[in-house]
């Protein structure tokens, strides 16, 4: 095999070459980009909308947050049938025989009730007496009755409203729920349940999946979502709070999500919204790879030579009045080592 | 003066840099003629603006992901690593497109087109874990939003969007030495193989 210097060497031998300079090149184009980025993060700043928290959500949407957990109780939330990575409550999704999210197993166990609503109130429970009281009904009673309370609380939220920060149903037998509801809503109020979420039972804590899930499942960060243009159907991966430019790069993955199958629930071929998500990983996946291998493909790499954009690109060479291809001045690099 | 030793190991790795990639195919003072298009100037500026970016997030990264949310300078800096970015991604797409439909592949540089869409793809990786870690509510709901197909594709099992820690190491270390290597790499198959010449009329993409 031929040295790549060699190579080169031979490549270009009779080919005309000029006086260019690379550092030079560089180093000007290093200064020209600094200019332009030091001008525009100058006048247009970036963006920064601060973080949601969970206080901000119990203080601004009192029921929904109540809903939210009440919906934990019932496993009725996205996070509680989630399946895979978190539980095993949800199939999961899958095209045909394709289930990675299966196949992968419970790799962040998150038990939503547990996590989100019992865990909190069991340690401030300690000082009260009426929620450590409504706990011990809510443990020792059957997952049939609990059941029926959830049922019952949620449909009775439904109408609820918010009353000086608290939440006000209509009566009804919803056992303990009431008072434990009461209580988790003062804490996330109060800002201990971000803490508790987040800190998870350890000190140093980068890790913030509990709260984000928690908040996840319910409607007030998604609303807030909404009014930033940010929400999958809205095109969201790639936009970005404010009029910033946002991950525009990722058009063509945010795309699929806009267009049927992938926002049909009958679909096509087993794909649908269910599976979108995964589809659409497939799909993406392929497409790069295909991209990659373009040198490959007939046909895509034909089209450079179809479509005659080229011609632009190196006009000089492909004008009437085409340079001679000999070496005006030689290259004394390429004499200096000669023919391989 | 230096003497060749033609057993030493030393000498043999300098002689096979030599053969492969000597210093005036690495640096060259000269080019063909026809790399005078503009064209060629997307695949600088993108290394220009990724400079940018390393240096403003090198300052970011010293000073902690708080210090931007707290402080007017940080905040700038911010804005520089913000819209660097910006420009090393439409650089880069400028540059893609141009080798597209220069057919840059041809004449045994596939390797190198195909290290060019790895690059591309890792730096929107890159990208990813960096709005991630913005820690405001940008980086809050994309990661409630993106969780659902990472998980669906099976790699929300060992790369968790929602957990800061992971991804603002990724985003800082180890992505962006990724990106470093393999732009090294590309640099030097495109220097090594030198630059591809137009595309002959009678001959076609794959002449």
């Amino acid at each position: 095999m031929k040295p790549m210097g060699a190579t080169q060497d031979e490549y270009y031998r009779g080919v005309r070459t000029v006086p260019y300079d690379l550092v030079k090149e560089l180093s000007i184009a290093v200064g020209a980009v600094g200019i332009v980025v030091l001008l525009v993060a100058a006048l247009l700043s970036s963006p920064n909308v601060p973080s949601v928290t969970i206080a901000a959500w119990a203080q601004n949407d009192p029921v929904d947050f109540v809903t939210t957990a009440t919906g934990e109780l019932a496993g009725t939330t996205t996070s509680a049938g989630y399946g895979n990575p978190y539980n095993t409550n949800g199939p999961g999704q899958k095209w045909g025989p394709i289930a990675p999210q299966t196949w992968l197993g419970t790799r962040i166990p998150i038990d939503s009730a547990d996590t989100f609503v019992i865990q909190p109130l069991n340690r401030i429970a300690i000082n009260n007496a009426d929620l450590a009281t409504a706990l011990d009904t809510w443990r020792k009673t059957g997952s049939d009755q609990q059941g029926k309370w959830t049922d019952a609380y949620t449909k009775a939220l439904a109408t609820a409203t918010a009353k000086d920060g608290k939440v006000v149903v209509a009566d009804g037998d919803y056992g303990p729920l009431p008072t434990m509801m009461a209580s988790l809503l003062e804490m996330g109020q109060s800002g201990a349940l971000d803490g508790l979420l987040q800190i998870n039972g350890r000190f140093y804590q980068t890790d913030y999946t509990p709260a984000l899930l928690f908040m996840g499942d319910g409607g007030y960060l998604s609303g807030q979502a909404q009014t930033w243009n940010l929400l999958g159907n809205q095109w969201g991966m790639m936009n970005e709070t404010g009029k910033y430019p946002g991950q525009t790069w990722l058009w063509l993955y945010t795309a699929w999500y806009q267009v049927p199958p992938f926002t049909s629930s009958n679909g096509f071929l087993g794909v649908n919204s269910s599976n979108a998500d995964l589809v659409i990983v497939i799909l993406m996946t392929v497409l790069t790879a295909a991209l990659a291998a373009v040198p490959l493909i007939p046909i895509l790499r034909d089209i450079p030579r179809w479509i005659p954009i080229h011609r632009l690109i190196w006009r000089d060479y492909y004008s009437p009045k085409r340079p001679s291809p000999v070496p005006e001045t030689p290259d004394p690099a390429l004499a200096q080592r000669g023919p391989s | 003066m230096e003497t060749a030793e033609p057993h030493s190991w030393t000498q043999r790795v300098r002689d096979a840099i030599d053969r492969q990639l000597p210093i005036d195919h690495l640096l060259p003072t000269r080019q063909p003629y026809y790399v005078g298009s503009w064209v060629y100037v997307f695949g600088v500026v993108t290394i220009a603006a990724l400079l940018w970016v390393v240096a403003s997030g090198v300052v970011l990264a010293f000073m902690g992901p708080q210090w931007w949310h707290d402080s007017g300078l940080g905040h700038f800096v911010n804005s520089i690593h913000f819209w660097s970015v910006q420009l090393f991604f439409i650089f880069m797409v400028l540059h893609l497109w141009g080798q597209y439909f220069m057919a840059g592949w041809r004449h045994g540089r596939a390797a190198t087109w195909a290290i060019g869409v790895v690059i591309f793809g890792v730096s929107i990786l890159t990208a990813f874990t960096g709005y991630l870690s913005q820690q405001n509510f940008d980086s809050q709901f994309i990661g409630v939003n993106a969780k659902d197909a990472m998980n669906a594709g099976g790699v929300g099992a060992f790369f968790n969007v929602l957990n800061f820690g992971q991804m603002y190491g990724l985003h800082i270390m180890l992505l962006p030495i990724g990106v470093t290597i393999l732009i090294v790499l590309h640099i030097v198959m495109v220097r090594a193989r030198g630059v591809v010449k137009p595309i002959d009329p009678e001959g076609g993409a794959r002449s």
